[in-house]
């Protein structure tokens, strides 16, 4: 078994579109929140959400390349591009069969999806562009980060709706450990601000009309966000050899089914998670400073990640720092797990829990210590980053401060 | 009773499992064993029925939307906004 240490981080998020300027944003408490601008607002309950800003693809990609390339794989692409360079890995032959990438994406190329349907049955097309499916099959951004990056080993795309990012993180962290894989390029990937998928959110009757507060009294709900967030895993011996820098180390992961219903949240599903996270990691509950939460927004998973929290670290649960950064980027489904892991490791690194902003006041089933709107500096030597997807499916990864 | 809370009512009793009870406006929907999904699913079906638009949000609303009066109460007041 080796021990698995991240050498780095890329990040496209509604607050910054590089790892540096997301954690500056974070560990200020800056939101990411704001109109619409890729669908029409007067149109939908929801007159927030959480866009990526600036991000001009003809920087990064040629009208050859982008063609194949919605919106979700640019940003991806762009994430892993950055984790890699950050990363300092040349991947010669040998390395690039031996390097994984495996990445969460809950629903994928959902602009070019609406795009083709407006097509179709408003504009009345009798035919549509060419390279819609390959824009659209949700393993579009693994694939494209694999030929773009060059990365030739196991690949594949995670789809547990918002748990995505985080089961992507962690089944690589469990080939890099066991040595199944010499290194891993992981994370998430979403891009769904587009009418449509808007509108099937808004029909759910859970997304705020505001703004994201989770854990907070008066809270109304989830905000729909976007990015991308991916890590380059390698074991410690061989980031060590060849002298990278190491941003933090991931030591155990844990998942589990709820297996109850396909939308509520259950207390006891997550507990299994969290207690699996830890066992794995062999932390005991007090070794534990900061959880990264799922922390949605929404009335029933908060309530219900409390209630799992309390269950997994007993009367320590009282002393924990955990926050949710959704209030900050909103919820980007399938890179949700992938940014917040990155932002766990940050809070680690850096010794700043980020806040949790647009915090209204203390709600009576939600009492733990969620870090209301200003950041926290504090030493963090483990941590927990939560994600709990529709559908009863909990992920969560443990991760350790990196001390050389 | 009106056509509306007869309509109403109608619309909640489908969301009913099991054996129908004799449905009261006084009812409240928790007792009559509607989960969250059932009651999104019932607005839905209830503005679709009256062309109405009812801004319900699980968030917030399960007071507002406690009992089979409360439902009646809010779909009467659109239908009559509307006209």
């Amino acid at each position: 078994m080796h021990r698995v240490v991240v050498t780095g981080w890329g990040v496209i998020s509604p607050v910054g579109n590089t790892a540096a300027t997301y954690w500056e944003a974070l560990s200020h408490g800056a939101s990411g929140l704001g109109a619409p601008t890729l669908a029409p607002v007067d149109q939908l309950n929801q007159k927030v959400v959480a866009e990526v800003k600036g991000f001009d693809p003809a920087a990064h990609f040629s009208d050859r390349a982008l063609a194949f390339m919605d919106r979700v794989a640019q940003f991806g692409v762009v994430a892993a591009r950055e984790a890699i360079a950050q990363s300092g890995l040349a991947f010669d032959e040998e390395l690039a069969q031996r390097t994984a990438t495996i990445i969460g994406t809950a629903v994928g190329g959902q602009t070019t999806q609406d795009e083709n349907y407006v097509k179709l049955y408003r504009q009345g097309a009798r035919r549509l562009p060419p390279f819609a499916i390959p824009r659209l099959m949700v393993n579009a951004a693994c694939s494209q980060i694999s030929m773009h990056c060059g990365l030739q080993g196991p690949a594949f795309t995670v789809a547990s709706a918002c748990a995505s990012g985080t089961h992507a993180a962690g089944l690589a962290f469990q080939m890099v450990r066991s040595g199944a894989v010499a290194c891993a390029v992981t994370g998430g990937a979403e891009a769904s601000i587009a009418f449509g998928p808007l509108k099937v959110w808004e029909a759910m009757r859970i997304m705020a009309p505001d703004a994201c507060r989770p854990f907070s009294k008066d809270r109304k709900g989830m905000v729909l966000g976007e990015g991308a967030a991916i890590v380059v895993l390698e074991t410690l011996d061989a980031a060590r050899a060849r002298g990278a820098e190491i941003l933090g180390e991931i030591t155990g992961f844990g998942m589990s089914a709820d297996a109850k219903d396909i939308t509520n949240p259950d207390a006891g599903g997550m507990t299994r998670a969290i207690v699996g996270a830890l066992a794995d990691a062999r932390l005991a509950p007090q070794d534990v400073q900061y959880v990264n939460a799922h922390g949605t927004g929404t009335v029933a998973n908060d309530e219900t990640e409390t209630r799992a929290l309390k269950q997994a670290f007993g009367a320590h649960a009282a002393n924990l720092a955990m926050s949710s950064t959704k209030s900050m980027v909103g919820h980007s489904l399938g890179a949700s797990g992938a940014l917040e892991l990155i932002a766990t490791l940050m809070a680690m690194r850096e010794g700043v829990a980020p806040p949790t902003i647009g915090y209204l006041g203390p709600d009576a089933t939600c009492d733990l210590d969620c870090v209301p709107n200003t950041p926290r500096p504090m030493r963090i030597d483990a941590a927990l980053s939560n994600s709990f997807a529709f559908g009863g499916l909990n992920a969560v990864l443990a991760m350790r401060r990196f001390a050389s | 009773m009106t056509d509306v809370a007869a309509d109403v009512i109608a619309v909640i009793a489908g969301k009913v499992r099991g054996e129908q009870p004799q449905i009261k406006l006084t009812d409240k929907l928790e007792d009559l064993g509607l989960e969250s999904l059932d009651a999104v699913e019932m607005i839905f079906e209830l503005e679709e029925k009256f062309d109405i638009t009812i801004p319900y949000n699980a968030n917030d609303s399960r007071a507002e939307f406690d009992t089979v009066g409360d439902v009646v109460t809010a779909v009467k007041n659109l239908v009559d906004g509307k006209a």
